[in-house]
């Protein structure tokens, strides 16, 4: 509830102190033939995939299909078993340094907030001075003295967004945020990730919750047992999926 | 038989003497015993911070990279624990006596020497245990600090500060080592009275000239002043873990 | 950068201690050192040289060692013949007679080896290796030791082929050994002012004493500069020949504990 009540008055703010100004087009993210094989096992298998330089991509399908290994993959975290990651010409050191991941279990330092803050700006040489700028966009502020393992489920999801902000990103990798929240929290991260978007920030969302699928995506990426079975225009792909798998998946089947 | 009961008895007596002994050195300020308390505190607590600094980086060193000899490294700090304090004393000795290489610093015989001996004796526990504390907490900010992209300088940085209130029980347990141990002190300060006398060698002195009573009370506030020291330290963690610092 | 820091740290806790007053270091015995007549004689020194002087009390041979190692400006023991050779060596510059007393040989009242009140003390060794009454030994190369080992050597008995049977080596000090000895009724040489001084006596007695062979000699020998170039050869003298002198001589004689003189000054008339 409290969530909501910050986020409502966050709404009518500009944020100009976070996101970065006529931000530069972001490159085009390509997977040819990405495999990934851990312990024997083929977990993700020979993908192909174009993400366009705007909006938000979602990322869907059942458990276990590797969505958030994908996501680490994008990332730089990982390294395929075979198979090319290409983000134009970056070192995957600048793929990791240019990109942002929210993990679904913010990991958050043993701190207070604004500290948390404190030392991501200045580890990656920010101005510090953003921090309550950062805090002011995720509606933490009253809380910056707080110590951040204190926080609520939302608001330490919150934090991991500002964090996340904090490095100026080309694109936000978000692994099923709201996944254990309730709905005012999903709401406000659903908010901040909608302008991030809208400051022409590149997002990749995985989730499985359909609503916010339906709610974020620009296009769906929908994954089944280690393949890709279709990338389309989110509208189409809710209105008629292609696949039998999808279908199910969209209508609340269970999806083995 | 009779003699055994009478012998327990009288071993009892010795034991109540000692209290009263301890609570009266404690009541009337004794000086001497100001001055060996305040040396023991000094040596010891210094020998702790100098072992921290040189320990925690190496524990955190050792958590967090992955380098050729790594287990070597890991079998040798976790040996070293186990050294024999009068082994780093004679060791010490053999450096700092005027007719070794470091003789002409003039250290030996000098609370210098007690403090270089005991940090010799606990640094190796220092970065064991510093090890094992931050290892797991790498395990458990890998991934996050891996995507901020972090150095590995700013890595163990800040696997030491956010470890620091798990860390303060390892200073603990070095300094508790430090302050409890005799053979070493013995060695390279030489138990001299007013210069290098301290809480054990006291003790040590004390019982060999069968004053047991006497030892028993510096026994018995050493464990007092130890005690302190680590009640001190838990409250500080106590009042860390309500704020989810630790 | 630690390093240096902890060079830094060290020395500044160094020199207070030794550097800004005049003072010198004792390589000692421990017999003097645990019956309190430094705590009696020092002090009194002092008082009129304004040296301050440091003790280390260790076993007689540790004593020796350390000071050959330069560890010290002043050895004070009780061995000579270790103390010859040691000046000998180039070690000590000349040796002093300072003081004697003597050892006594003391024991449970039950007297296992039936040797109480024998003023010979080399069949009072011999009974008690004869009778296999546990013995307990300093086993630590100090003076006392190797005055028990000479006397052993003389009474005919060998102890060592009895070590951890009825004759126990406990390989530390005078004090410590008493504590042994006692605790497993055991008899135990030991120098008479330790004795005196010794707190935990519980019901033990002196058995045996007062053999010319039980006789023990203190000597003084200040370190040889030649050999240790850092020693304080100037005030390590100052206080040797303050030792041996009338006002030091009568120092030593007026160290007393419960009437007991503890040490009776013997140094050459000067």
């Amino acid at each position: 509830m409290s969530d909501l009540a910050d986020r409502t008055v966050l709404r009518g703010r500009d944020i100009p102190a976070v996101a970065r100004p006529a931000r530069a087009p972001v490159l085009p993210l390509t997977l040819r033939g990405v495999t990934l094989q851990l312990a024997g096992q083929t977990i993700l298998d020979g993908l192909d995939l174009d993400l366009g330089t705007r909006g938000c991509t979602v990322i869907m399908g059942p458990n276990g299909t590797g969505k958030s290994l994908l996501l680490k993959l994008l990332h730089g975290l990982i390294l395929p078993t075979s198979g090319q990651i290409r983000w134009g010409a970056l070192s995957p050191a600048e793929v990791t340094a240019r990109q942002s991941l929210v993990f679904q279990k913010p990991m958050l330092l043993r701190r207070s907030v604004a500290a948390n803050l404190d030392f991501v700006l200045q580890a990656r040489g920010k101005d510090r001075g953003r921090r309550d700028a950062l805090l002011d966009h995720v509606g933490l502020r009253h809380k910056s003295d707080q110590p951040a393992r204190q926080l609520s489920g939302g608001e330490a999801q919150r934090l991991a967004m500002a964090r996340a902000l904090a490095t100026d990103p080309d694109v936000l990798l978000m692994d099923e945020p709201t996944a254990s929240l309730d709905p005012a929290s999903t709401l406000a991260i659903e908010t901040i990730m909608a302008e991030a978007r809208d400051s022409g920030i590149r997002v990749i969302l995985v989730t499985h919750d359909v609503g916010q699928a339906r709610r974020m995506a620009d296009d769906v990426v929908f994954l089944h047992r280690g393949r890709i079975t279709e990338h389309r225009e989110a509208p189409g792909f809710f209105a008629r999926p292609d696949t039998e798998a999808a279908r199910d998946f969209l209508q609340g089947n269970l999806v083995l | 038989m009779v003699s055994t009961i009478s012998r327990q008895v009288e071993n009892l007596q010795g034991i109540g003497e000692a209290f009263g002994l301890a609570w009266q050195l404690v009541l009337t300020g004794d000086a001497a015993l100001v001055e060996i308390v305040a040396l023991s505190l000094q040596v010891s607590l210094t020998a702790t911070a100098l072992a921290c600094l040189i320990g925690l980086p190496l524990g955190a060193i050792v958590a967090t990279l992955r380098f050729r000899g790594r287990e070597a490294v890991l079998i040798l700090m976790n040996a070293l624990m186990g050294l024999p304090p009068v082994v780093i004393g004679l060791l010490v000795y053999l450096y700092l006596s005027r007719s070794g290489p470091l003789g002409f610093l003039g250290l030996l015989y000098t609370p210098a020497a007690m403090i270089l001996a005991q940090t010799i004796l606990i640094t190796p526990i220092v970065a064991a245990l510093s090890r094992q504390v931050i290892e797991d907490l790498h395990v458990e900010y890998d991934e996050q600090f891996r995507s901020l992209c972090l150095s590995r300088g700013q890595t163990m940085r800040a696997l030491i500060w956010d470890a620091r209130y798990s860390l303060l029980t390892v200073g603990l347990a070095g300094f508790g080592r430090a302050v409890a141990e005799v053979g070493a002190v013995m060695i390279v300060g030489g138990n001299i009275d007013h210069l290098t006398r301290v809480m054990t060698t006291a003790i040590a002195l004390e019982t060999s000239k069968g004053d047991l009573p006497l030892a028993l009370a510096l026994g018995i506030i050493l464990l007092v002043l130890a005690l302190g020291v680590n009640a001190a330290v838990q409250s500080v963690r106590l009042t860390a873990t309500r704020q989810a610092y630790v | 950068m630690t390093a240096k820091t902890v060079t830094i740290a060290l020395l500044a806790l160094a020199t207070p201690a030794l550097a800004q007053e005049q003072s010198i270091l004792v390589q000692s015995t421990t017999s003097t050192a645990n019956s309190g007549l430094y705590d009696y004689l020092l002090p009194i020194f002092t008082t009129e040289s304004g040296i301050i002087v440091n003790v280390v009390a260790v076993g007689t041979g540790q004593a020796i060692k350390n000071a050959e190692n330069c560890d010290g400006d002043v050895l004070l023991v009780h061995a000579k013949p270790a103390e010859e050779k040691f000046v000998a060596d180039g070690f000590g510059t000349t040796r002093s007679d300072l003081m004697y007393n003597d050892f006594i040989i003391v024991g449970p009242p039950s007297d296992p080896a039936g040797i109480k009140g024998m003023t010979d003390v080399q069949p009072a060794l011999a009974k008690i290796a004869e009778t296999k009454a546990p013995f307990a030994s300093r086993g630590d190369d100090s003076g006392t030791h190797q005055k028990e080992m000479e006397l052993w050597s003389d009474s005919g008995a060998d102890p060592k082929a009895a070590s951890g049977d009825w004759y126990r080596e406990t390989g530390s000090g005078m004090g410590a050994t008493l504590n042994t000895g006692l605790g497993m009724g055991a008899y135990v040489l030991t120098d008479r002012a330790t004795w005196i001084s010794f707190e935990n006596k519980q019901d033990y007695l002196i058995v045996v004493e007062g053999d010319q062979d039980l006789y023990n000699q203190y000597g003084v020998i200040p370190v040889n500069p030649a050999k240790c170039p850092s020693v304080k050869s100037a005030e390590a003298q100052v206080f040797a020949d303050w030792l041996v002198s009338e006002a030091g001589q009568a120092a030593i004689a007026g160290y007393k504990i419960n009437d007991q003189q503890l040490f009776f000054p013997n140094a050459p008339k000067q």
